[in-house]
């Protein structure tokens, strides 16, 4: 599997933990990501700012500064129209990278 | 984010950055909230949160370049950097800038001269699509007006043709009179050119109808303003030319000086109307092709289209007047080069001039990179700390190849800044002051354009030198060792390599150079066919004074009987143009007997003169065998000829060409009474070919070079001279030269061409110094400690330095090796343009030698002299 592929599936994760959770911080995706994962992805938390930014770059995602429930400022980040169009993208290229993963792992 | 937030964002850089740590500072206080949630001590969560975070410098930089539009601003961030990091070393930074001047100038001087002659379209109001209509045949340009009236009206390509010709005459106004060069054009010329007049009219294809038809002139802006004081009133007033009256109708605009892009002539004449007694005969005669054609195409034609569609029309002419245009053919060329009479001498000139520039600034290249690589070895540890705190390898090379950059784009500014300076003297400068020659050299757009190009290649090329040294660097190994010893002379093998490929261009620089000026100095003693020395020529056009061909010869034989009284004159004699002159006109000749004159039949083509009895005499031309020409070889007695040596020889073979004949075109026969010695009539470097002479009592010509020997100085013999032509006919104009003053003009290539050589030469061989110098300084100070302990141990001075100048001296001496073969190699191409160029030449061998020698001892004797002054105490003493 080639970086951009990783690259992929870490952008795939942001997408579609911002499509279910609507708004939210950095840190919160990455607390999603592992509960949901039931802890077993869990990413150098740092390594997600480059893609939030590049995100927000491409249009995909918003983001606004306001303050926690905890009363911190924190970044929220909201997907936009783009982004729904991005994720189901993302959403079929994975199944189909996980079902041709699968046939190999068959095969063998 | 939108185009504008972006470019919003590069202005408030820190503002963006900002914003970047406090998202991740909000992140890692959030997981540090959360691990005491979770019961870790305060420094245990704050440890726990950095170690998930991951390298928080990376992340930020990963993430501002994920902003595209940031990058600009890093750079600028960059830019600062590396200025301050240049201002630390001036010795490097000043060394870098004068080669950078030095290389990145002589490129835009050579790249200047280039463009103006060679890549800027005519200055003109509508350049696009015009091109000179010359023949297939290399160097023969002119065109016939006969053939010229059919190429305009047959063709199918061209919105337009002009013809034009260049020539001199006297021009009086009032009481002042002056020696002019003008163009006679077709009537279209000024509207096919989009040219407006800046005060009254200019002619139009409608104002000729048939020979002396439109006697009107149009005056140059320059000569309206320095001769005319800019008075409007000029207009409508009738000036004399060669005596023959005609009317100013306007003042051309100040831009504007024709169609060649370095004359400047004094004003425009319509082509059907004549000042001389040459007469309109030119314009129905197929056979004297004496102009230039320049044609507009018509939009969304290509040059070879046109070409093919003029050729066509010339096979047709070519069966229609076989004897006239039997080889008539059409090539279109860049205009503005006379036709393109200095087409292929200046391309392949100027070409060669330009590779050898570029091999200058690749020399300079050479040595920048070389020091670059010692200074980044130098700076190995910074390189390592900054690499070990976080910063990425792309990162640390972009900040070397900044510096680079910056440092070439300052040595390119200042560069183009002198050589600026220099081109604006280059433009004033007037070679010969009796033509009207000058070339605008100041750089245009696209001389800046190449200049940048330059500068930023350059930066690039010697910049990405230690990209190897970065990407190696181990920065634990680095850091550890307490000098960055061996990383020098890991490197030495790239160093070696740029210092060699320095050497090599110098010496084939130096070689080229010193090949030049041996051609040089050769020609100058070379064979001419005349003996200049002591010789004052006297050069005037007889129309000038009204005089017509015919009745050129009885004033001419006053003149020499007048001035052969002069007493310290020895011979005089009269030539109409002289060899190696600026003129002189070649013809075809015949064998006797021959019927068909086409000129395939011709036997060959030679140039021919008209002298006077006394010429060859005067000249110093030897008479190999037969007699000089008397007074009585007139109109009344039968034609003869005098042939050289090579003429003899091409139809005449061994047999004794005395009392032979020969036909010309216009099947008279002339009797060759004399024989003379071969000579150069063209250009010092030609092949020896075949000429005649024939008297001017037989051949009246108006042009008269009086040639005048005599045992006094130039100085003291002109005003003499000046005196007894005044009195003969006042109204005449003289112009008064020594001839080996006049033969200046034949000289400037091969003076050009020594000069730009022997330039390039002396700054090759200064960067080649500096090279050296250079590394083998640098290898010194690096090893001055290993010295110093050598020198404890009872080493010998000689041991010392073989150990230290072994390297350098040797890629000195395979530099200059192979350097001198390229140079050999390139002496085949310098011999088209420097006379018996050759570097076979064991005088030029032996001074490359020398010179590299001296450069070599000059190079190395500091760091030698260092080497010998190794005290081992002190140094043992300095860690």
């Amino acid at each position: 599997m080639s970086r951009n592929d990783l690259q992929g599936s870490l952008d795939l994760l942001v997408l579609k933990t911002l499509s279910q959770m609507g708004e939210l911080h950095g840190y919160g995706i990455v607390l999603h990501i592992q509960r949901a994962s039931d802890e077993l992805l869990s990413v150098e938390e740092g390594s997600l700012y480059p893609a939030l930014h590049r995100m927000e770059q491409s249009g995909w995602i918003r983001s606004e500064w306001k303050v926690t429930e905890t009363n911190r400022e924190a970044r929220y980040y909201r997907l936009t129209g783009a982004g729904h169009k991005e994720l189901l993208k993302a959403e079929k290229s994975f199944e189909r990278l996980v079902k041709g993963i699968r046939a190999v792992l068959r095969y063998a | 984010m939108s185009i504008l937030c972006r470019i919003v964002n590069s202005f408030h850089r820190s503002k963006v950055e900002q914003e970047i740590d406090r998202e991740l500072k909000s992140h890692l206080e959030m997981r540090i909230a959360d691990n005491v949630a979770a019961g870790m001590s305060a420094a245990e969560a704050r440890r726990d949160a950095l170690i998930r975070f991951g390298n928080r410098s990376l992340i930020r930089e990963a993430v501002t370049a994920a902003d595209a539009q940031l990058t600009f601003d890093e750079l600028w961030h960059e830019v600062r950097y590396a200025v301050r990091q240049l201002r630390r070393s001036p010795t490097f930074t000043t060394t870098a800038l004068i080669t950078l001047i030095v290389g990145i100038g002589t490129n835009v001087i050579v790249f200047s001269v280039l463009n103006a002659l060679l890549l800027r379209p005519l200055d003109v109001p509508e350049p696009t699509g015009l091109y000179n209509v010359v023949h297939q045949t290399l160097g023969y340009d002119n065109q016939s007006y006969p053939d010229f009236v059919d190429f305009q009206t047959k063709n199918s390509t061209f919105t337009d043709m002009a013809a034009y010709r260049l020539q001199d005459a006297g021009l009086t106004a009032g009481n002042a009179a002056y020696k002019c060069w003008y163009y006679r054009v077709s009537g279209n010329y000024f509207d096919m050119l989009g040219v407006q007049p800046a005060y009254g009219r200019v002619f139009h294809a409608t104002d000729e109808r048939g020979p002396n038809s439109a006697p009107y002139i149009v005056l140059s802006h320059g000569l309206w303003v320095s001769d005319f004081d800019s008075d409007p009133r000029i207009i409508g007033t009738t000036v004399h030319i060669n005596k023959h009256p005609f009317t100013v109708i306007g003042i051309a605009p100040s831009g504007f000086h024709g169609t060649d892009v370095f004359i400047w002539p004094d004003f425009w004449m319509p082509m059907v109307d004549s000042p001389d007694d040459e007469g309109a005969g030119f314009l129905s005669n197929r056979a004297m092709h004496n102009i230039w054609i320049l044609g507009k195409l018509k939009p969304g034609v290509s040059p070879p289209q046109a070409a093919e569609n003029l050729n066509t029309i010339a096979r047709e002419l070519a069966r229609q007047y076989p004897a006239t245009d039997d080889d008539l053919s059409a090539r279109l060329v860049k205009p503005g080069l006379m036709g393109d009479m200095f087409g292929d001498p200046a391309r392949s000139f100027l070409g060669g001039i330009m590779v050898l520039a570029l091999l200058v600034l690749l020399a300079a290249c050479a040595n920048l990179a070389s020091l670059f690589a010692a200074r980044t070895a130098d700076r190995s540890r910074e390189l390592a700390i900054r690499l070990a705190i976080g910063s990425s390898r792309w990162h640390v090379l972009r900040q070397l190849l900044a510096e680079a950059v910056l440092i070439s784009l300052l040595g390119g500014v200042l560069g183009t800044i002198f050589s600026a300076a220099l081109l604006g003297s280059l433009t004033r400068w007037q070679p010969f002051p009796e033509f009207p020659i000058h070339v605008a050299l100041s750089p245009d757009a696209t001389v800046y354009f190449v200049a940048l190009l330059l500068s930023v290649g350059s930066g690039i090329l010697w910049g990405l030198v230690p990209m190897r040294q970065v990407w190696t660097t181990d920065s634990m190994q680095i850091m550890k060792s307490s000098a960055a010893g061996t990383m020098v002379f890991r490197r030495f093998a790239l160093r070696d390599l740029l210092l060699f490929i320095q050497i090599t261009l110098c010496t084939l620089l130096v070689t080229s150079s010193f090949v030049a000026l041996r051609g040089m100095q050769r020609s100058l003693r070379a064979p001419l066919g005349f003996q200049p020395q002591s010789v004052v020529l006297a050069q005037t056009d007889l129309h000038m004074g009204g005089y017509s061909d015919n009745s050129s010869t009885r004033i001419q034989n006053r003149m020499l009987q007048e001035v052969s009284g002069i007493p310290s004159v020895t011979a005089v004699g009269i030539i109409n143009e002289t060899p190696l002159g600026t003129g002189g006109s070649s013809t075809r000749v015949y064998r006797l007997g021959t019927t068909d004159f086409r000129s395939s039949n011709s036997a060959f083509g030679a140039k021919y003169f008209s002298i006077s009895p006394g010429y060859l005499k005067a000249a110093g031309t030897h008479l190999l065998t037969g007699r000089d020409f008397t007074w009585y070889d007139d109109a009344n007695t039968p034609k003869v000829a005098i042939i050289n040596d090579s003429f003899a020889r091409a139809m005449f073979g061994k047999t004794s060409a005395l009392g032979l004949r020969f036909v010309m075109a216009d099947k008279v026969s002339y009797e060759i009474v004399g024989v003379v010695e071969n000579g150069k009539y063209d250009s010092l470097t030609e092949s020896p070919w075949a000429a005649m002479f024939f008297p001017l009592g037989q051949n009246p010509d108006s042009d008269t070079s009086l040639v005048v020997r005599s045992q006094l100085s130039p100085g003291e013999i002109v005003p003499e001279l000046r005196q007894v032509l005044t009195e003969i006919d006042p109204s005449l104009p003289f112009t008064f030269h020594s001839w080996p003053d006049a033969l200046a003009f034949v000289l400037f290539p091969a003076r050009v061409a020594t000069a730009t050589l022997g330039v390039m030469g002396f700054l090759a061989a200064m960067l080649a110094v500096t090279g050296v110098f250079g590394i083998a300084m640098y290898s010194v100070s690096k090893r001055i400690k290993e010295f110093g302990i050598r020198v404890a141990l009872g080493a010998q001075p000689v041991q010392l330095m073989r150990s230290a100048l072994s390297r350098p001296l040797t890629l000195l001496l395979c530099g200059s090796a192979a350097g001198l073969l390229l140079g050999a190699i390139a002496s085949k191409l310098l011999a088209q343009i420097v006379y018996q160029a050759t570097s076979r030449d064991p005088l030029v061998f032996g001074a490359v030698i020398a010179t590299m020698a001296i450069l070599g001892l000059l190079a190395t004797w500091i760091p030698a002299h260092r080497v010998l002054r190794t005290q081992p105490a002190g140094l043992l003493r300095e860690e």
